[in-house]
């Protein structure tokens, strides 16, 4: 596999490690290639997914489903409820997006999908992420990895489970008139995170 | 055959041309107006900066990003979530790149074409309207209510507006679906005003300089030549006086150094900004005031001329055509009446049908009660009440509240945006969209009930009735 752009692996490294873009004073050695694409996919996964379980766990179903104080909703705005776990992370990654374009030697996109989206326009569409998809819903605990060709640009593209982690995750899908499965547990595989990171080449 | 030449016609020719040649680079190098050049008119929302070409070509030789930035900076915050259901960060994501090779729908100018008005199909919008159909050409599939439809009917009153879908939405129709047509007397009537009760929590009012405490008439600190009674009358009953506000808060407005300047006795709308930044930042997006908006004026580099009713493409009284347009034009100095603002200041002006027919539409009547004190405050309606709404605003991080929205276009189009924001003040939801779609309803200044009906509520509710059906269906066969 071709190696990745060396800058944009040491930053987006640096800032998953930091928490921050800001990098003072940094140490040559911080600025040599030593990751592979797919461990900073899985780095920048594991972020991902501990902040959506906390959030999903400890804010909305604490919240929403046990203490009652709040309701979580699509519509939080008019319904002065807490955004739905998804819509925290889409919009996550929408803001990734518009941040990265400011520094270009940043370069990855990230988005949740699923076989059985509520919100169609989260349906696979490439053929990576059809493959991806099902392959994590068929072989639960892995992780699927390719690479792909998008508008001329060849990206390494990963895909994780998305599971179940709390109640309130199966009730609101096997609830919801858009969704077209009705049947999640708890633990079950219900979609993906994609994360593509730009080639060389 | 032999050929003639004609060397006189020849050296006219030529004449001509430099001549031409030399007016014309007069006029692009130091003529104020270039509209000379211009390919074609603009559009409805920009023909009052056409005497601005830079204030959209910025550089004479940049290329689409150029535009791209222009457009940005004035535009741009409404681009974002939440307002725009369609922001350029969804598209950024490379799974898109296909779509966006399509249409791509990260440059405005793909869609908001300039100076072709043979190619607008309303609001500056220049695609053919069936443009949905790119990314949601299944829609039929989750939504069998839709089956059958055009995607040149997304747009049809009521319905889907491309970047702020959230007017509408399918759960708002089915909260509201059984209003009567004129809600109970009870849940009728506007938002009220409350900056006077959020003063304490803007952090930029001049309240160092300007306590909130009522002033007297020996306070008042404007020189001599500039006082006269009916002034002084004005500001003492108005609530400048009660809040603090001295003559000089407006008249002596604070240059860099937050030091009061010189006195002027007709300060601009950056006077008023000092206070009222929202509603000025308004104003200056909407067509009265964007020839004084900042982000015109950056890169522009000279004061525009004020608009007036004589630049206006919509039919004006014709005595009032060269009235300028400020802050003060509505809300005449210095008593600042908004019921005035409201009605007469907006009636003096503007001519066309819509407007002449307000006077005496129920809506009107319903106005001169409220004045007349025969019905509540905020039970009238006026042009202000639908055209300047009152919205729910967040001047900063921690706290909302109620505003008057300035910028008039923010709900003029599509109309179904002033549904929410005005018409479900008083009116149910059904009723309101289908008045919204009636073109004749909205000429006679909505006197009578609307011809027409628009089925967004039905289909929402259809959608409703088979997703319950699916859910019985699933838990019982469990």
């Amino acid at each position: 596999m071709k190696t990745l752009h060396k800058l944009s692996l040491t930053a987006a490294v640096a800032a998953v490690a930091a928490g921050t873009f800001a990098v003072a004073d940094m140490p040559e050695e911080a600025a040599e290639p030593s990751i592979t694409p797919r461990a900073m996919a899985d780095a920048l996964h594991l972020v991902m997914d501990s902040d959506r379980t906390v959030y999903t766990r400890k804010i909305v179903n604490r919240l929403a489903a046990k203490d009652k104080v709040i309701t979580a909703s699509e519509h939080y705005d008019d319904e002065k409820a807490l955004v739905l776990p998804a819509q925290m992370f889409r919009y996550g990654s929408e803001m990734v997006a518009e941040r990265a374009e400011e520094k270009p030697d940043v370069n990855f996109s990230y988005s949740l999908q699923s076989l059985w989206p509520v919100n169609k326009q989260n349906a696979p569409r490439t053929d990576a992420e059809k493959e991806g998809l099902q392959y994590v819903a068929d072989h639960k605990g892995e992780n699927y990895y390719t690479v792909e060709t998008l508008g001329d640009i060849k990206y390494f593209t990963a895909v994780y489970p998305d599971v179940a982690v709390a109640p309130v995750c199966v009730s609101c899908h096997n609830e919801h008139k858009d969704s077209p499965k009705r049947d999640f547990e708890i633990g079950d595989v219900m979609g993906g995170v994609v994360i593509r990171i730009p080639m060389e080449g | 055959m032999a050929t003639r030449n004609y060397p006189r016609l020849w050296a006219l020719w030529i004449a001509s041309t430099l001549i031409g040649v030399v007016i014309l680079a007069k006029v692009l190098a130091n003529g104020e107006d270039k509209r000379v050049f211009m390919p074609g008119p603009l559009s409805h929302g920009h023909h009052q900066i056409e005497l601005a070409c830079n204030a959209c070509h910025v550089d004479a030789f940049g290329g689409g990003e150029v535009m791209e930035d222009a457009c940005e900076r004035c535009h741009g915050d409404q681009r974002e979530k939440p307002l725009d259901s369609h922001p350029k960060a969804k598209f950024r994501d490379p799974r898109n790149a296909d779509r966006i090779a399509k249409l791509n729908v990260m440059r405005c100018v793909t869609c908001h074409v300039e100076h072709q008005p043979e190619m607008l199909k309303g609001a500056g919008y220049t695609q053919p309207i069936d443009f949905c159909f790119h990314c949601h050409e299944d829609i039929a599939e989750n939504r069998p209510t839709h089956a059958g439809l055009g995607f040149e009917t997304c747009n049809s009153a009521g319905c889907h507006n491309y970047h702020n879908n959230r007017a509408l939405y399918e759960d708002w129709l089915l909260r509201h679906q059984d209003e009567p047509d004129l809600l109970p007397v009870a849940d009728r009537g506007l938002p009220g005003r409350d900056f006077g009760d959020v003063l304490d929590q803007l952090m930029d009012y001049p309240r160092k300089a300007y306590p909130v405490a009522a002033l007297s008439l020996a306070d008042a600190d404007a020189p001599d030549a500039a006082r006269s009674d009916a002034i002084n009358r004005d500001w003492l009953e108005t609530s400048h006086a009660a809040a603090g506000v001295n003559c000089s808060a407006c008249h002596q407005p604070p240059g860099d150094d937050s030091e009061p300047g010189a006195w002027t006795d007709k300060p601009d709308h950056q006077a008023c900004a000092g206070c009222h930044g929202a509603e000025v930042d308004g104003f200056t997006r909407g067509l009265h005031g964007m020839r004084q908006a900042d982000a015109v004026g950056e890169v522009v580099k000279r004061p525009l001329e004020r608009m007036t009713p004589a630049d206006a493409r919509l039919p004006m009284q014709p005595d009032a055509k060269h009235s300028a347009l400020n802050c003060t034009s509505c809300h005449g100095a210095h008593r600042f009446d908004t019921a005035a603002a409201s009605v007469d200041a907006c009636l003096g002006c503007h001519a066309d049908e819509h407007s002449i027919a307000y006077v005496g539409s129920p809506h009107h009547r319903l106005w001169q009660q409220e004045q007349a004190g025969e019905l509540p405050a905020g039970s009238g309606v006026s042009c202000a009440t639908c055209h300047m709404p009152r919205v729910e605003f967040e001047p900063n991080a921690w706290m909302e509240r109620i505003l008057v929205q300035h910028n008039q276009s923010a709900t003029l189009r599509p109309n179904e945006k002033m549904i929410r924001p005005a018409c479900q003040h008083c009116h149910g939801l059904g009723f309101s969209i289908d008045a919204l779609a009636d073109p004749a309803l909205i000429a006679n200044n909505f006197r009578g009930r609307p011809a027409v009906h628009i089925e967004s509520i039905d289909m929402a509710k259809a959608n409703e009735a088979r997703a319950q059906a699916e859910l019985q269906a699933e838990l019982e066969a469990r």
